[in-house]
């Protein structure tokens, strides 16, 4: 019953759905295993071409809502849209190429350990299938954004927490994806590092990507006009504005 | 650099490193040392059905007093007998006092004769047998088929459980390379992982997993293949001369070596198909 009026309420309100809506969650709810919902009750929204930071405790489930966002897992309740397409329950061979779509800044970084930096770099380009020419000048160019050109051929395991940090992100954006999402992308670098990170991502957010952060960092999210934040607290949302359900999107558009 | 070298990279060297390529070597070398025995036995028996096929015995229990003269004459006049040699009466005495003893044969016993009759191929020997039967009338008809037929049961059978072990061989490898590809998996869980995330489809991940197995494969069945193929020489060289003298032909010929040739290939696309497929099924659990 309730389940319904949810359902016919999500209906109402997806038919006044500005086109741009790039994410869209509809009463997601994630468990692990058997254990209690560690996400609950997700309704959100994301414009195409927004900047968001998503904060909130340790634990909170920061991680695992954006692990849902790049289809590293699939929602135990409710519906996820991504690009309007409806992807809960999308068969497992169309999900690659919606994620190439997306860049993904890992918490831990997921380096591959016995390739160069430059090889990480190349990895999604590669796996795209572009032009090994391509791939050079592309992987160099980002190496020297992110100011690791002279460390191209050194190996995950030799680099410090930062430079991997920075490879991770040079690898998450090289392909210039529609939707970048960073989890804890700054936790390793200096703060000089941060705002030149930060720069990177709203560089590329004024291309037309969409961004969305997870940090703790107050400083980065005091720096970056125009973005939204998302607070999530014990797995829910917290939207006391009801801004996320309803996203004003024109003004995003405007900027 | 090609794009196929970056991917070739994507999973670290490591070829002989584990134990798929020795595991392959040594049931490449078996199955092809069974293999030759089986083909061998195959063609010892067909040498020896053939030798025999178009040869019967006739025999008569007393071949005295011109009985044997006459039933030779009777044999030769028998449409489709080709070839008739009695066994002189002299040899028969000698078999016989080998058995019995000398003067065991007394003047009163009767010598039994043999006929070695030679039939056209394809010739009734239903009917030649009928005929003979008219014309000699206290003789048996004896095809020598029949006396080898124990023989050629088992050189049959033999060849059937040779066909079971390379087999049984063939299945044994299969089991090796998967848990082979379930190890290589195990270890490059994160790579794949990291992949899968960047959006790599199952089949560009498998075709790496497949092309390092196929690597280790051939070179196990490279080694394997070569180490049979010595051996079979070896023991061959010498076998063949007196196969050749037994049989009266080559124990292995153009087409079964040929089919062993093959094997080694067989054992690779067979070892690659199975990670293949190994790989594939691991991946589809991934969400
Ligand atoms: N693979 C997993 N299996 C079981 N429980 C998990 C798993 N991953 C996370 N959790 C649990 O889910 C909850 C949310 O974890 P998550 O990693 O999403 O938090 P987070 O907000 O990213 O935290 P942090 O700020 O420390 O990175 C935690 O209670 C955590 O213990
Ligand atoms: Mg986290």
């Amino acid at each position: 019953m309730a389940r319904r009026r949810a359902r016919a309420r999500t209906r109402r309100r997806w038919k006044g759905r500005p086109l741009s809506a790039i994410v869209e969650f509809d009463s997601v709810g994630l468990r692990y295993g058997t254990g209690a919902e560690v996400l609950r009750d997700l309704d959100f929204r994301l414009a195409s071409g927004g900047f968001y930071f998503l904060t909130g405790p340790s634990g909170a489930g920061k991680t695992s809502l954006l692990q849902l966002l790049y289809l590293a897992r699939r929602p135990t309740r409710g519906r996820i849209r991504l690009f309007g397409q409806e992807l809960s329950d999308a068969p497992r061979e169309a999900l690659p190429a919606f994620r190439r779509r997306i860049g993904v800044v890992f918490q831990d970084f997921r380096l591959i350990r016995h390739l160069s930096a430059f090889d990480n770099v190349a990895l999604p380009l590669r796996i795209a299938g572009r032009s090994e020419a391509e791939v050079e000048g592309s992987v160099r160019e980002m190496l020297a954004w992110v100011g690791l050109a002279d460390r191209a051929s050194a190996r995950p395991p030799t680099l410090s927490g930062g430079e991997q940090q920075r490879v991770a992100i040079a690898r998450a954006v090289i392909s210039q994806p529609e939707l970048l999402v960073a989890d804890e992308p700054t936790g390793n670098v200096d703060a000089e590092m941060a705002a030149r990170l930060l720069h990177l991502f709203t560089a590329l957010n004024r291309l037309g990507t969409t961004v969305l952060v997870a940090t703790h960092d107050v400083g980065l999210i005091a720096r970056t006009a125009g973005a939204q934040l998302m607070r999530l607290e014990k797995g829910a949302m917290v939207d006391p504005t009801g801004i996320l359900r309803n996203p004003p999107v024109e003004s995003v558009q405007a900027r | 650099m090609s794009t196929s070298e970056a991917e070739r990279r994507l999973l670290p060297r490591g070829t002989l490193r584990g134990p798929t390529p020795y595991v392959i070597a040594i049931m490449t070398f078996a199955m092809m040392i069974v293999a030759a025995a089986g083909l061998a036995l195959a063609s010892a028996a067909g040498l020896v059905a053939g030798a025999v096929e178009h040869r019967y015995v006739l025999q008569l229990p007393d071949g005295g007093e011109g009985r044997l003269a006459a039933a030779v004459r009777a044999a030769r006049g028998v449409d489709g007998v080709t070839g008739v040699r009695p066994v002189p009466e002299q040899e028969m005495r000698r078999t016989l006092e080998r058995w019995l003893g000398p003067g065991g044969l007394g003047e009163e016993l009767p010598v039994p004769a043999l006929v070695h009759l030679d039939l056209a191929p394809g010739g009734d020997s239903g009917r030649i047998g009928a005929a003979l039967g008219r014309a000699v009338p206290q003789a048996r008809f004896i095809a020598e088929q029949a006396t080898v037929e124990p023989l050629l049961r088992s050189l049959n059978a033999l060849q059937w459980l040779s066909l079971a072990l390379v087999l049984l061989m063939g299945a044994a490898t299969s089991a090796a390379v998967v848990l082979a590809a379930r190890g290589a998996l195990d270890t490059h869980r994160s790579t794949i992982e990291i992949m899968h995330g960047i959006g790599a489809t199952d089949e560009q991940i498998a075709r790496l997993f497949q092309r390092k197995i196929a690597l280790d494969a051939a070179v196990g069945a490279l080694a394997g293949g070569m180490a049979a193929a010595l051996a079979l020489l070896v023991i061959g060289g010498g076998g063949a001369a007196l196969a050749g003298e037994l049989a009266g032909g080559p124990p292995l010929r153009a087409l079964d070596l040929i089919l062993l040739a093959v094997m080694p290939v067989a054992a690779v696309v067979l070892a690659t198909i199975v990670a293949r497929s190994a790989v594939l099924g691991a991946l589809r659990k991934a969400p």
